[in-house]
C-alpha cells in the first residue's frame, strides 16, 4: 500500500479515537492517538491476516497482542477499519452492553481480539505462548505485541523477556510505544527505566528502534524485524512516539493519557484530522 | 454399610503425574508447563517421552501461566504444575484476566495444598486457593481425594473445554476408589449411604470421612458420605436428595472455613433447604511447620473432629 494511503487511513484512525473517547466521555486518547500509525501500518501493511473470518486460533496468520489495553481505542478503530466488524459499531464504545469494552476482551466475542489486557504487562507472556504454539504447529507466521513504556516497570515483563531469550522464541517482535509519559507524570521521573536499549540487549533480545511517526522507517524497521525472524532471538522494537500526536493540544504531554475530550475540544481537535474514509 | 477396601498407599500428586503422561499419549495437545517444580509435581515421566510439547518455566509462575494461556491460541492443553499456593494466590491476577476472563482452556494444577504439605510451614501452605479460584467466572474447580481419582481427573479434564484448577497433595494416603472407576466433572460420590446425617467431604478429608462413618456407625448412627471432589460446578442435587434426607449435614475439608466446600454447601442449603450445618476446616488462622498428621490434628482436621461435628450436628436437628 502507497504511504499516502497508510496516512489517509491513519487520519480516519485518529479521527475515530477523539469521537469514540468523547462519545463515551471516557477512555485514553493520549497512547491511542500515539500508536495510530504504528497499528495502521501493521494491519494494513505488514500482517497476514483474515478480517473477514476470525479465528481464535489464527493458525496461518499473524497474531498481535495488545499488551497495553488502554489504548483499545485505536486498536477498536484498526480493526474496524481492517474490516474485522462494522465502523458503526466504534459508536459503543465503553457504552453498556457493547463488545468494545473499555479495555479489549474476548467474554464478548469482538472479532479480532484474542486475549483481555489492561491490567499490566500480561501481553508478553501471552504472546510467547501463541508463538510457542505456533511452533509446535509449524506454522511460520509472526507474533506482534505492543506494550507501554510504563508498563515495562511490571515485572511480569521481565520474566518473559528471560524466558523468550533463553527459550529461542524467534517467531516474535514486540514494540514498546515509547512516548517517555505515564498516569503520573514522566516515566523518567516516575521510575526510570535506565538504558533501555541495553536492558533488552542484555536479556538476549535483537533491539530495534524506529520513529513511530515516520511511514518510510515504520516500513522498513518492521520488514526489517521480519526478516531477522527464524534467527534463534526474540525480536524488540523501541518505538519513539509522542503521546496525543496529531492533535495539538495534546502532543506531548501525559495529562491527556486518560482524559475525554470535551464538545469544543473535540471540534477542535476534528479541525486538525482529515476525513478520509468517513466518519463511522 | 458400604466397607471400603484400601487399595494401596499413595500421594495423590503422583496420580496427576501418571494421568497426565497417559493422556499425553491419548491426545497430542496436551502440552505441560512447569515452574522449578518437576520432580515434587511428578511430571518427569512426561517431560522424559514428550521433551517437546514439556516446557520449563523457570521460578516465574505469572510468566507461566500468561504463557499457557497464549498456547490455547492455536489449539494447545495447556497443563501447568506447580505448588498451590504459587498456582493461585502468587498468580491471581494473571488467571483471573489471562485464563479465566479470556476463558483459555487452561489446566491449572496445583500440588502441595493445605497443611499437609508439611514442614515447609504456613508460607507453602495454602488454604484459601479453592475460594480464590471458585470466586472467579468460568473456573471449574476439582479436589480429587485420594491416587486413582487424581489421575482419572487429570486425564477427565483435557475433554472439558474452559479454565480448571485442579488440587492435589503431597502426602501418601489410602487408595480407595477403583482404578476403573468412571469420573465425571460435577457429579458427587456417594460413597456410604445412610439416614442420620451427611458428610461432604473433598480431598484428604474423605478418607477420613470413611473412617469417621465407620466409627458412627460402631454407635449406630448412619453416616451418608458423598466425595465432593468437585467443588465448582457445585452438585446440588446430590446435596439437596442427601440432606433432605439426613435433615443435617457435617462438610469436610482441608481449608480455611471462609470460602471452602463448606462455604458452598451452605448457600445451596440456605437458598433450598436451611438446616443444621457443621463444618471441619481451619479456622481463620495460618498453619506452621510439623508432619502432616501432626498439623491435621492440632488444626482440627482429623477423623476425630468429624466424629465431634457429626454429634454437635445431631443435638441441632
Amino acid at each position: 500500500m502507497e504511504i499516502q494511503q497508510l496516512q489517509a487511513i491513519a487520519s480516519q484512525v485518529r479521527r475515530d479515537i477523539v469521537r469514540m473517547v468523547s462519545g463515551a466521555n471516557s477512555g485514553h486518547p493520549g497512547g491511542s492517538l500515539g500508536c495510530a500509525d504504528f497499528l495502521t501500518v501493521l494491519y494494513f501493511e505488514m500482517m497476514k491476516h483474515n478480517p473477514d473470518h476470525f479465528s481464535m486460533d489464527g493458525k496461518e496468520e499473524d497474531l498481535f497482542f495488545l499488551s497495553n489495553g488502554h489504548i483499545s481505542p485505536v486498536w477498536y478503530s484498526v480493526l474496524a477499519r481492517a474490516g474485522y466488524f462494522p465502523i458503526d459499531e466504534l459508536a459503543t464504545f465503553r457504552k453498556l452492553n457493547a463488545r468494545l469494552q473499555g479495555h479489549p476482551s474476548t467474554d464478548k466475542k469482538i472479532p479480532g481480539v484474542r486475549m483481555a489486557s489492561g491490567s499490566l504487562g500480561q501481553g508478553l507472556s501471552n504472546a510467547i505462548g501463541a508463538a510457542l504454539t505456533k511452533k509446535l504447529n509449524n506454522d511460520n507466521r509472526t507474533v506482534y505485541t505492543l506494550h507501554g513504556d510504563g508498563e515495562l516497570q511490571e515485572g511480569q515483563i521481565w520474566e518473559a523477556a528471560m524466558y523468550a531469550a533463553a527459550n529461542k522464541v524467534d517467531n516474535l517482535i514486540a514494540t514498546i510505544d515509547y512516548n517517555g509519559r505515564q498516569i503520573d507524570g514522566d516515566v523518567e521521573d516516575v521510575l526510570s527505566l535506565g538504558d533501555l536499549s541495553g536492558k533488552w540487549q542484555a536479556f538476549g533480545w535483537e533491539v530495534l528502534e524506529m520513529d513511530g511517526h515516520s511511514y518510510p522507517d515504520l516500513i522498513e524497521t518492521l520488514n526489517k524485524a521480519k526478516s531477522m525472524t527464524g534467527n534463534g532471538k526474540p525480536i524488540v522494537i523501541i518505538m519513539k512516539t509522542e503521546m496525543g500526536q496529531g492533535v495539538d493540544y495534546m502532543v506531548g504531554s501525559h495529562k491527556w493519557h486518560g482524559v475525554a475530550p470535551n464538545v469544543e475540544q473535540l471540534q477542535e481537535a476534528l479541525i486538525q484530522l482529515e476525513e478520509t474514509l468517513g466518519d463511522y | 454399610m458400604k466397607q471400603f477396601e484400601i487399595l494401596g498407599k499413595k500421594d495423590t500428586r503422583s496420580g496427576f503425574g501418571e494421568g497426565l503422561l497417559e493422556i499425553g499419549r491419548q491426545n497430542p495437545d496436551v502440552v505441560a508447563l512447569c515452574a522449578d517444580l518437576t520432580g515434587s509435581l511428578k511430571m518427569d515421566a512426561f517431560l522424559k517421552e514428550f521433551p517437546d510439547r514439556f516446557f520449563q518455566a523457570g521460578i516465574a509462575e505469572a510468566n507461566m501461566i500468561g504463557m499457557a494461556a497464549g498456547m490455547t491460541i492455536g489449539g494447545k492443553i495447556p497443563y501447568t504444575g506447580t505448588f498451590a499456593n504459587f498456582s493461585t494466590g502468587r498468580v491471581y491476577d494473571q488467571i483471573r484476566q489471562s485464563v479465566a476472563y479470556s476463558q483459555k482452556n487452561v489446566k491449572i494444577c496445583a500440588s502441595h495444598a493445605g497443611l499437609t504439605l508439611g514442614e515447609d510451614g504456613a508460607t507453602h501452605q495454602i488454604l484459601e486457593d479453592i475460594g480464590m479460584m471458585r470466586m472467579l467466572p468460568h473456573m471449574t474447580v476439582i479436589v480429587p481425594c485420594d491416587f486413582n481419582q487424581t489421575k482419572q481427573a487429570t486425564m477427565a479434564i483435557a475433554d472439558h473445554k474452559g479454565p480448571v484448577y485442579l488440587r492435589f497433595g503431597r502426602p501418601v494416603v489410602p487408595i480407595f476408589i477403583q482404578p476403573d472407576a468412571k469420573f465425571t466433572i460435577g457429579k458427587a460420590d456417594i460413597l456410604i449411604e445412610g439416614t442420620d446425617v451427611t458428610i461432604i467431604a473433598c480431598g484428604h478429608l474423605v478418607w477420613k470421612s470413611i473412617e469417621a462413618a465407620q466409627q458412627l456407625a460402631e454407635q449406630g448412627i448412619s453416616a451418608e458420605v458423598i466425595n465432593m471432589h468437585t467443588i465448582k460446578p457445585l452438585d446440588e442435587k446430590a446435596i439437596l436428595d442427601s440432606v433432605g434426607k439426613t435433615k443435617c449435614v457435617v462438610t469436610a475439608e482441608e481449608h480455611m472455613l471462609n470460602g471452602g466446600l463448606g462455604d458452598a454447601v451452605a448457600q445451596v442449603l440456605s437458598r433450598h433447604m436451611p438446616l443444621p450445618q457443621e463444618y471441619v476446616g481451619v479456622n481463620d488462622t495460618f498453619g506452621e511447620s510439623g508432619t502432616p498428621d501432626e498439623l491435621m490434628v492440632k488444626y482440627g482436621l482429623d477423623t476425630p473432629n468429624i466424629v465431634e461435628a457429626v454429634k454437635k450436628v445431631l443435638k441441632r436437628k
